[in-house]
């Protein structure tokens, strides 16, 4: 049996390819997915390795509180003078107090140097003490005072030479220093898009505002001395605010954050390819089943010679395994380059991934190994039991069919049921269930029954949709054939006649020439049919048929039949296209309705005449630069919102982080907000210990005008806070963050305090004049930049833009997934038609006929998996917009239009192969065929 | 098997079969009662919609009967499930079909082989080699089907059929895809198989020289075993197939 199963691979070897190509693309995914993160985090394990290197303890900041990673809030820095009493402690060998912060490069043309969304890192250098030095020098020398020394990469890519001068932004305008030398970092193969900037400890204070103070104390300690001994020493000297840490201890600290990232980032990236699986598993489920309808007199073979039922289904199953382990081998390996082409996808869409080569783990292979052969025999197990229900008897009757499940009848019922249960879990996990687990898994498992459900049922639906797609795949086949015409069909109808077509050189030779002229691209197609023309008997047909464009009417009447001969079929091939539109949907949907609430938000509450944010629209910024513009002529008013974390006490020592910003007293003249409680002018005389919170904040902590709030500053500080306002933010938010006070009251407790936004409103508003001075003014801060309120909105949605194409590009994966189904169903199809189509060509049908027939009959599959999945996607998307408030219901109505393009280039391209096969078939011996 | 000349391998007691229910039912057999002896050639002849092939097809438990019971080897074959069945398909039964039903993917060999390889056996010693030399195919043994004529597809179909050495073969229309030439030769291999290894054979044919090779003729004409006639040549047998029609 095994015998027979591994020969009906090798014996279809088309079919396999086509029907393993769904799980290598999806097990690709997993395991590039794999060696992505394994290479990133490889890579942060060597910085944060080379970075502690010979330090046994560490001193550090101690904020009152664990910081979130949202706010740019670093833990506070502390006086220098605590180095020398480190210093003299009996057990310390060696020493070393540093300081760090952003601090931008900037490059020839003015502006920063930035590479994707990567950190911009400064950091003290004391080459006096190598042993803690985790750069080593490539050229030219240490950096002295005045001096930056700056990573290989960076120079590498910005042309930057020792000696040159170079720009340095940090807290305060650009300072210019001179390039000491290039360095490189530990040994790590890249940083990905970071930058390096190394500097001499007062140069570094200066930079970062911290002069008299450190981040860092790095501490050697003297041989024979135990960690533990070293600690509690310096435990022992340590002033409050501060604390010691083991250098490893340190390192596993600063990998938190960035492990959490990796962590969200695998998730995420699996999660796709689990979509992929998912469609994956459709396609091979699909081919299987259409496979072992074709075999069904081999079955019945297998039983009258005393095969049992078992072994039949046995030899299905060995059949998946087979294809399986093959299309998961392949898919592991692709994942590697898939690896690669994230980075660079990444790369190019704004985020710069350090990387470490593309290490290959055994938790690799075996999860990605594992996952695809489980999928492919999951989704072999239906089409399986189905190939036990072949009767013996079918061995002797002609067009013997698989008779029909014992559920069969159940199946309309059965998939409203399924779906039903899928709609209610999603429900449940969206407005009932608490916990992230909880709400994922519910959602999860709905979303797989809505998929289920509804592809059980689509076979219902086959009819009518293949009815109403029918004139629209004929048209927009027909748009289609026009726009390609003169680029490709025509083109190559006149190389092909050029190079071997009738008649005599000097004819043929024009048409050569107009040919390689519209499209030289497919002079390397006809290439490759002369050469193989010369090596091989084989002989290319002259196409006869002039290129055309027109709908032809017999072909897709036919085309049309055919897409409902076989409703399960047809319904199963445009599932697995269902799928993945219904996700693509759905993102769109969603975006739009974050979108629009968004934009909605900013009109109303963005009511000056500029803003300015980072160059990357959304790092926080150093106030000097909104100082600067202060004293431009026409400013009217000048407003900065200051971000930052806080606590506010709870029961038992337990502290809850929130968002707190600080505002400035010409607020409400740069932004409207609408006042439940109080007025515009509250925001702008918060004084000392004033603050304001939103409706849904009030609502939520029962507070009210005159609440007292407490709030406990990084620094430890406790702040009694009296609640002057509440304030009703639009659906989209509001640059406001949990509790709102003065920035006075920011400044003074907030170390290093950063701007989110400034807003500034101008004498006559938005003029050339304006923008000019107001961009002048901000000119020693390369890393801000001045926006009017549309480029403000353009450029933060565009930020998400970013995000939701590296979604659209994931799903695509699985879209392609489908298109590779479409494929293998129509093969299928044209072989089981192999006598039909013999006999079509045989009463006078054209191979174009044939091929348009084919074509026509993909494009309503793809059609019909699009109305499916765009449908699906949209009300999904309603569903999420009901169940999250910032979130507005609104129809994307021009990405669902490119989307179902998108299907119909897919249905014309699935058709291709297939088409070309059932063109070729010779009418003879078509009909011959048995 | 090893069942006397004289012993029953296989018979049908009052076999009705009825397709479809109401007012569409078609009856195939209308009580038919038929034994077949061992070691013998057993042709069933009929026209078409006589019901030659539905009476075939219940006798090798393919199909079941509306009523009426089957017994091969002495078991009643219309009560076993799909695992005893198929056990005594293993056992008992070989077939050979008209349109030869050999597994493309498989050479020759592993063709014959197949139904020893299902049931997890081993040929043996010898039987092998003088089952092919007797069918004729020893240089043909590592060829696909595609790669060999109609007869030569037929004779791996009967090698097949013969390998497991089953109390009865049945053979629906063996030559009905067939030349006559080729035809006359796979008809003297059935023949030969009944004389050298006293195979038990039932051949559905309509065809009078495929007949003419039997030791006894069956007639079927509307669901009913008409008329029986002992080894005759072609010609009777065409005469006793015109007064059918006729009658």
């Amino acid at each position: 049996m095994t015998l027979f199963a591994l020969r009906g691979i090798a014996g279809r070897k088309l079919r396999t390819v086509l029907t393993a190509v769904a799980i290598v693309l999806g097990v690709a995914m997993v395991s590039g997915t794999f060696v992505l993160t394994d290479s990133i985090s490889g890579a942060f394990d060597a910085i944060f390795t080379s970075t502690y290197r010979n330090t046994d303890a560490v001193v550090s900041g101690k904020s009152a509180f664990k910081l979130s990673d949202q706010n740019n809030t670093t833990d506070p820095s502390f006086d220098e003078s605590l180095l020398t009493r480190v210093k003299a402690l009996p057990d310390v060998d060696a020493a070393l107090g540093g300081v760090q912060g952003d601090a931008h490069l900037i490059g020839k043309n003015g502006k920063a140097i930035v590479f994707g969304g990567a950190p911009n890192i400064g950091f003290s250098v004391d080459p006096t003490q190598p042993r803690f030095n985790s750069l080593t020098l490539y050229q030219g020398a240490w950096p002295g005072p005045g001096e930056v020394i700056v990573d290989k990469s960076t120079a590498g890519k910005k042309d930057l030479r020792v000696g040159q001068t170079i720009g340095v932004q940090s807290r305060g305008p650009v300072v210019k220093l001179r390039i000491s030398g290039i360095a490189k970092y530990g040994a790590v193969s890249s940083i990905g898009g970071a930058t390096l900037a190394g500097f001499d400890l007062k140069t570094a204070q200066s930079l970062f505002d911290k002069t008299g103070k450190l981040d860092q104390i790095r501490i050697a300690k003297k041989p024979s001395v135990s960690e533990d001994k070293l600690l509690a020493e310096v435990k022992s000297i340590l002033p409050p605010g501060t604390q010691v840490r083991t250098g490893d201890a340190q390192a596993s600290k600063d990998e938190e954050g960035i492990n959490s990232f990796l962590s969200f980032l695998q998730k995420f990236l699996l999660a796709f390819g689990g979509v992929a699986l998912f469609v994956g598993s459709f396609v091979i489920a699909n081919s299987l089943s259409i496979t072992i309808a074709q075999r069904t007199r081999e079955f019945a073979t297998l039983r009258t010679l005393g095969a049992s039922r078992r072994q039949v289904r046995l030899a299905v199953l060995v059949e998946a395994l087979a294809t399986g382990i093959l299309a998961s081998l392949t898919g592991l390996f692709l994942g590697l380059a898939l690896a690669k082409g994230l980075f660079w996808l990444f790369e190019h869409l704004g985020f710069t991934l350090p990387n470490n080569g593309l290490p290959f783990r055994g938790r690799t292979i075996l999860v990605s190994l594992l996952v695809g052969i489980v999928v492919t025999v999951l989704a072999s197990l239906r089409p399986a039991f189905r190939a036990t229900r072949v009767p013996p008897i079918a061995a002797v009757r002609e067009g013997a069919v698989l008779p029909p499940g014992r559920f069969a009848r159940f199946r309309p019922v059965g998939s409203v049921l399924t779906a039903g249960l899928g709609f209610a879990l999603l429900l449940l996990g969206l407005l009932v269930a608490h916990g992230t687990r909880d709400v994922i898994v519910l959602m999860l498992v709905g979303a797989l029954l809505i998929f289920f459900g509804v592809a059980l049922f689509a076979p219902q639906l086959v009819r009518p949709l293949a009815q109403a797609a029918s004139p629209v795949a004929r048209w927009a086949v027909f748009v289609f054939s026009v726009l390609v015409w003169p680029f490709w069909t025509k083109p190559y109808w006149l190389l092909r006649y050029g190079a071997w077509g009738p008649g005599s050189i000097a004819k043929r030779l024009p048409a050569f020439v107009l040919g390689a002229l519209l499209n030289p691209l497919l002079l390397i197609v006809v290439l490759v049919v002369v050469v193989r023309k010369a090596v091989s008997s084989w002989s290319p047909e002259w196409p006869v048929e002039y290129p055309g464009v027109l709908p032809d009417r017999p072909s897709t009447l036919v085309g049309a039949e055919n897409s409902q001969r076989n409703p399960q079929r047809t319904a199963s091939t445009a599932a697995a296209l269902m799928i993945g539109l219904a996700l693509v949907a759905l993102v769109a949907t969603l975006a739009a309705g974050i979108i629009k609430p968004f934009t909605d938000a900013v009109d109303q509450l963005f009511t000056s005449d500029y803003a300015i944010t980072a160059q990357n629209n959304f790092d926080p910024i150093p106030p000097s630069a909104a100082r600067a513009v202060g004293h431009v002529s026409g400013v009217e008013a000048v407003a900065s919102v200051r971000a930052g974390d806080g606590a506010i006490p709870g029961a038992a020592g337990h502290v809850k982080v929130v968002n707190v910003t600080g505002v400035e007293p010409q607020t409400s003249k740069v932004i409207t907000l609408k006042w439940q409680e109080g007025t515009p002018s509250t925001i702008d005389n918060l004084g000392a210990n004033g603050a304001v919170v939103s409706k849904a904040y009030a609502k939520d902590h029962h507070l009210t005008v005159g609440s007292q709030i407490p709030l406990i500053t990084p620094t430890g500080r406790l702040l009694y806070l009296d609640l002057k306002g509440i304030f009703a933010p639009p659906t989209g938010g509001s640059p406001f963050g949990n509790i709102t006070i003065s920035s006075a009251t920011f400044d003074a407790n907030w170390q290093q305090p950063l701007n989110l936004f400034t807003f500034i409103k101008m004498r006559d508003g938005v003029t050339d004049a304006n923008t000019t001075a107001l961009k002048a003014a901000i000119k020693d801060f390369p890393n801000a930049k001045v926006q009017t309120r549309k480029q403000f909105k353009d450029n933060q949605i565009g930020a998400f833009k970013q995000i939701l194409n590296i979604l659209y590009i994931l799903l695509a994966l699985s879209v392609v997934i489908s298109l590779f189904g479409i494929v293998n169903t129509l093969v299928l199809t044209v072989f089981e038609r192999t006598r039909e189509l013999g006999m079509l060509r045989a009463i006078g049908m054209t191979r174009r006929q044939v091929r348009r027939m084919i074509r026509h009959e993909s494009v309503i599959t793809a059609l019909i998996g699009a109305v499916l999945g765009l449908v699906l996607g949209v009300v999904l998307g309603a569903l999420f917009a009901i169940a999250v408030k910032d979130i507005q219901f609104v129809i994307p109505w021009l990405q669902l239009v490119i989307f179902t393009i998108a299907a119909i280039i897919v249905g014309i391209l699935a058709a291709i192969f297939p088409a070309r096969r059932a063109a070729r078939l010779n009418p003879l011996e078509a009909l011959h065929y048995e | 098997m090893g069942n006397g000349s004289n012993g029953v391998v296989v018979d049908a007691n009052d076999v009705t079969r009825t397709y479809g229910q109401g007012d569409t039912a078609v009856q195939a057999l209308r009580g038919v009662s038929v034994d077949i002896a061992a070691g013998q050639l057993t042709a069933v002849m009929g026209p078409s919609g006589s019901g030659k092939s539905t009476l075939m097809h219940i006798l090798a438990g393919l199909d079941k009967p509306t009523s009426g019971t089957v017994h091969i080897a002495g078991t009643d074959i219309t009560t076993l499930g799909d695992n005893d069945l198929t056990k005594l398909r293993r056992e008992h039964i070989g077939f050979v079909f008209q349109f030869f039903n050999l597994l493309p993917m498989l050479t020759a060999k592993e063709n014959i082989l197949l139904p020893l390889t299902i049931a997890g056996e081993k040929p043996e010693n010898g039987w092998f080699d003088s089952l092919v030399t007797q069918v004729g195919l020893g240089d043909r043994l590592t060829h696909r089907p595609a790669e060999l004529s109609g007869g030569q597809q037929q004779r791996v179909a009967i090698a097949r059929a013969l390998v497991a050495r089953p109390t009865v073969v049945f053979a629906d229309e063996p030559t009905g895809n067939l030349d006559s030439t080729t035809s006359a030769e796979i008809l003297q291999l059935v023949r030969q198989s009944v004389d050298s290894y006293g195979q038990t054979t039932v051949m559905v044919t309509h065809d009078a020289r495929a007949a003419e090779m039997a030791d006894r003729v069956l007639f079927l004409g509307d669901g009913r075993i008409v008329k029986e006639m002992p080894r005759s040549n072609a010609h009777d047998i065409l005469v006793a197939m015109e007064e059918l029609k006729i009658g």
